[in-house]
């Protein structure tokens, strides 16, 4: 197709704006976003900190810089965990079904009963507030909504004529698994998968939001937000910025994810 | 043809939003009281030149030219209300899904009565009396209560029955039916039909009847129109249709028909010995109660010889699927068992690893037995994997081979299967079957989701292959005039007991069983030896 999809263009950019800025971050920002300035304390947005300072005096880009690599990171990391955990425990009951299935899917509703974030801060009060704690709370808060998609395609996708053809070939289970069952699941989860990087980065915010994240002074969007309530009838930028980094954020990897699936269906190419 | 026909079409065309032709300059007429057959394969254009008589086509698709006489009056100029007048009053509609035309949350009598109240002023217990009435006549045992359940609470054949019911009940003057019998059994298939052309015939209801089925239509039909492209290719009295076909398109359709097949000599030696087979489907039962499993198959005894094509025929739900998924060893039986060359096949004997490179299986929908994922060649080249002892390259080189066999080219070994058409698709799925060179095959429904020029073409691909690597098949259908052309042997089904095995010949011609009596009665067939329609037509340029 010769017109550009402008959804998918405006994901992307955005996106890689936001990964292009985590990036730089790990090796250079405007100024020290830890550094305290007590001159500047909650300056407005002006040619010297073009997005103001806090009340510490810390220049506000640079912390949103610094941020949004812990915030990506931690995402990218929570995804892959719950990603990975959800698929295994999704095909190993979707496709053997009978007791493990049951026993599985037991479990898995138990922890689906319980709200994703409460669960993350339950497990965060055992793993201790650090990024590796969150990782892990919210990898396991997110698994079981994964499982749960994955056992729904696996179940559908088992049936289907193809599979039974590949029996018929005389090849393994294994080996069915990873050549069809797998690859069919593949575009419920990609569209499951960047939702869930996006609440990530919601719930990482809520967490520090909270307290339970990343400890300060390192600065996550969350923990600035967090900061900002105080100061927000007179230094707006305090809210405003991480706020709009959050919410664009989401919507460009929303979008993204939509451009995603429709170009990793071959039913969907060139329709 | 009388002077005022009941339905005049003048020149129709209808165009996508971007111009391109989907019906270009269609011209028919319809007498009060006639039976109008549309014939044509799918994308022809039949069911949409049916929806516009309605100018119930999709808001993408525009009429740019024509114009539609109902009764006198222009259709194409009706306002909106003036169009909701019509609609169910003077022009009636069946559809084909009887599942999806009948609304699951609403008692049959709503349905009906939403009609009558609609289009006519009698009182609540006229319409009720009404409708009893009309149930009594499509034979729904006792209409009373009918009216109050539920559609899931009748079967296929019932259903359609009561949709006729409810197309019939304002005394239309026109009724379209859109392959109103394509998803039933043929035995529920001329029961329908057959009250169909009755009741239409006591209200002198006119019929236009839409269909792929040409065997069909001319037994049921007065005229017949065929529909090619978009366009009307002939149209004439159906025996006179039948009978001198001008058109290449009509004769090549006629030549599509299934004819029967020569006798060939089979090898009396058995591969498949199909002995005692018993397979129980769980009961469902209600939450608390567990009901007795379902006998989906009851000592069913069957022998394939070496060679052989046996067929398979049957009605819907008389487990000719589930004999052909266990013999192919998809399902494990709960009693009896499968010898292959004499040796059991239970799953993990010794038999069962060589059985299972032995045998393969050609899936009715070749959409879903297809990995969307994969390209033609990677879902052909499947098939040699487990295979021990065969480089790639080799593998490659088979695959090419076989490709070429089924009729497909080199460029098309890079394509998905939804870049393919229906019959490209079938083909792929042939070639995945007999690249192994299995001893045999297990089609099920393989023609049946094809069309007809399409399906006579598969069905020839498929005998010379069989001719050529001597496989014994198990060929399952519900089509019989496609197993008198290629099976050696029939075997007849119904719930879950075989009831009628012989050759070909015999079973067609005199066969024994009462039910497979009813089930060839109610085929309809086009009379043998048509005139001037020769197998040359087959390969006319569409």
């Amino acid at each position: 197709m010769k017109t550009i999809k402008l959804n998918a263009a405006i994901g992307a950019s955005v996106t890689g704006l936001v990964v292009l800025a985590a990036l730089v971050a790990l090796v250079w920002t405007p100024y020290d976003p830890l550094s305290i300035g007590f001159t500047d304390r909650l300056a407005a947005p002006s040619w010297v900190h073009w997005l103001g300072t806090d009340e510490f005096g810390r220049d506000v880009l640079s912390r949103l810089m610094a941020a949004a690599s812990t915030s990506l990171r931690i995402s990218i990391l929570t995804v892959m965990t719950a990603v990975l955990l959800g698929t295994i425990v999704g095909v190993a009951a979707g496709y053997v079904r009978g007791w493990t299935d049951r026993i599985l899917m037991a479990c898995n509703n138990a922890l689906l009963a319980f709200p994703g974030i409460l669960l993350a801060l339950g497990l965060l009060s055992i793993a201790g507030a650090n990024e590796r704690g969150i990782v892990v709370a919210l990898g396991l808060a997110y698994a079981p909504s994964v499982a749960r998609i994955v056992r729904g395609s696996v179940m559908s996708l088992r049936e289907m004529d193809y599979v039974a053809a590949s029996r018929i070939m005389g090849n393994s289970e294994f080996f069915i698994i990873r050549r069809h069952i797998l690859p069919n699941c593949v575009a419920p989860l990609i569209v499951l998968a960047t939702s869930m990087f996006g609440w990530a980065i919601l719930a990482e915010s809520a967490l520090s939001f909270l307290g339970l994240g990343v400890p300060p002074p390192a600065p996550t969007w969350g923990n600035m937000l967090a900061a900002s309530r105080p100061f927000i009838a007179h230094a707006f930028w305090l809210a405003l910025f991480p706020g709009l980094c959050i919410s664009l954020t989401l919507l460009s990897i929303n979008l993204l994810g939509d451009a995603l699936r429709d170009h990793l269906d071959p039913r969907m190419r060139g329709a | 043809m009388s002077a005022n026909p009941l339905l005049k079409v003048t020149n129709l065309t209808l165009r996508l939003a971007n111009g391109g032709s989907l019906i270009e300059g269609v011209g028919f007429s319809i007498n009060a009281g006639e039976i109008v057959g549309i014939v044509g394969e799918s994308g022809s254009g039949k069911t949409l030149t049916a929806r516009a008589i309605f100018s119930l086509t999709p808001p993408s698709i525009q009429r740019t030219e024509g114009s539609i006489l109902f009764e006198g009056k222009e259709v194409t100029q009706l306002t909106p209300s003036g169009l909701r007048n019509l609609r169910g009053a003077r022009i009636g509609m069946v559809f084909q899904e009887p599942m999806s035309s009948l609304d699951p949350s609403m008692a049959i009598g709503e349905q009906l009565d939403e009609g009558l109240a609609l289009h006519t002023r009698l009182k609540t217990a006229q319409r009720r009396m009404r409708m009893v009435e009309m149930l009594t006549r499509v034979s729904i045992q006792d209409p009373v209560s009918a009216l109050g359940a539920y559609p899931h609470h009748f079967s296929g054949g019932m259903r359609q029955r009561i949709m006729l019911a409810s197309a019939m009940l304002l005394h239309p003057a026109l009724l379209i039916a859109d392959e109103p019998t394509t998803a039933l059994d043929a035995i529920v298939q001329k029961d329908v039909l057959e009250l169909m052309v009755d009741l239409t015939r006591q209200y002198k209801t006119a019929v236009l009847l839409i269909s792929h089925d040409l065997p069909m239509v001319a037994r049921y039909t007065d005229r017949t129109i065929v529909m090619h492209r978009g366009r009307i290719v002939e149209q004439n009295t159906t025996p006179e249709l039948i009978r001198v076909p001008v058109e290449a398109y009509t004769r090549k359709l006629l030549a599509s028909m299934p004819h029967r097949g020569p006798v060939r000599a089979t090898s009396k030696a058995p591969l498949i010995e199909v002995r005692n087979l018993r397979v129980d489907y769980p009961g469902r039962g209600s939450l608390f109660r567990v009901r007795a499993p379902k006998q989906a198959l009851k000592n069913v005894d069957l022998t394939i010889n070496r060679g052989e094509v046996v067929a398979l025929v049957g009605g819907s739900g008389s487990g000719k699927t589930t004999l052909g998924r266990t013999i192919i060893g998809l399902i494990d039986p709960d009693e009896g068992r499968v010898l292959f060359e004499g040796l059991p096949t239970a799953r993990g004997s010794d038999g069962w690893k060589r059985y299972r490179t032995e045998c393969q299986m050609v899936f009715q929908d070749p959409a879903s037995s297809l990995d969307p994922r994969m390209t033609v060649g990677a879902l052909v080249e499947e098939a040699l994997l487990s295979m021990q002892n065969i480089t790639r390259a080799t593998r490659r080189e088979r695959v090419r081979e076989t490709l070429q066999e089924v009729g497909l080219t080199d460029a098309l070994a890079d394509r998905y299967p939804h870049e393919l058409s229906g019959g490209q698709r079938q083909r792929v799925a042939i070639a995945r079957a007999v690249i192994r060179r299995p001893a045999l095959i297990v089609a099920d429904e393989p023609v049946s989701a094809l069309d007809v020029t399409v399906r006579a073409q598969i069905l020839e691909l498929f005998s010379s292959l069989q001719a050529q690597y001597e496989f014994s098949c198990l060929f399952i259908s519900h089509d019989l005039g496609v197993v008198e052309q290629i099976a050696d042997r029939v075997v007849v089904m119904r719930d879950g007991e075989i009831v009628e095995a012989g050759e070909r010949n015999q079973i067609f011609d005199k066969p024994a069983h009462a039910y497979t009596r009813q089930l060839l009665d109610a085929v309809p067939r086009l009379p043998n030896g048509l005139a001037g329609v020769t197998r040359a037509d087959l390969r006319a340029v569409s």
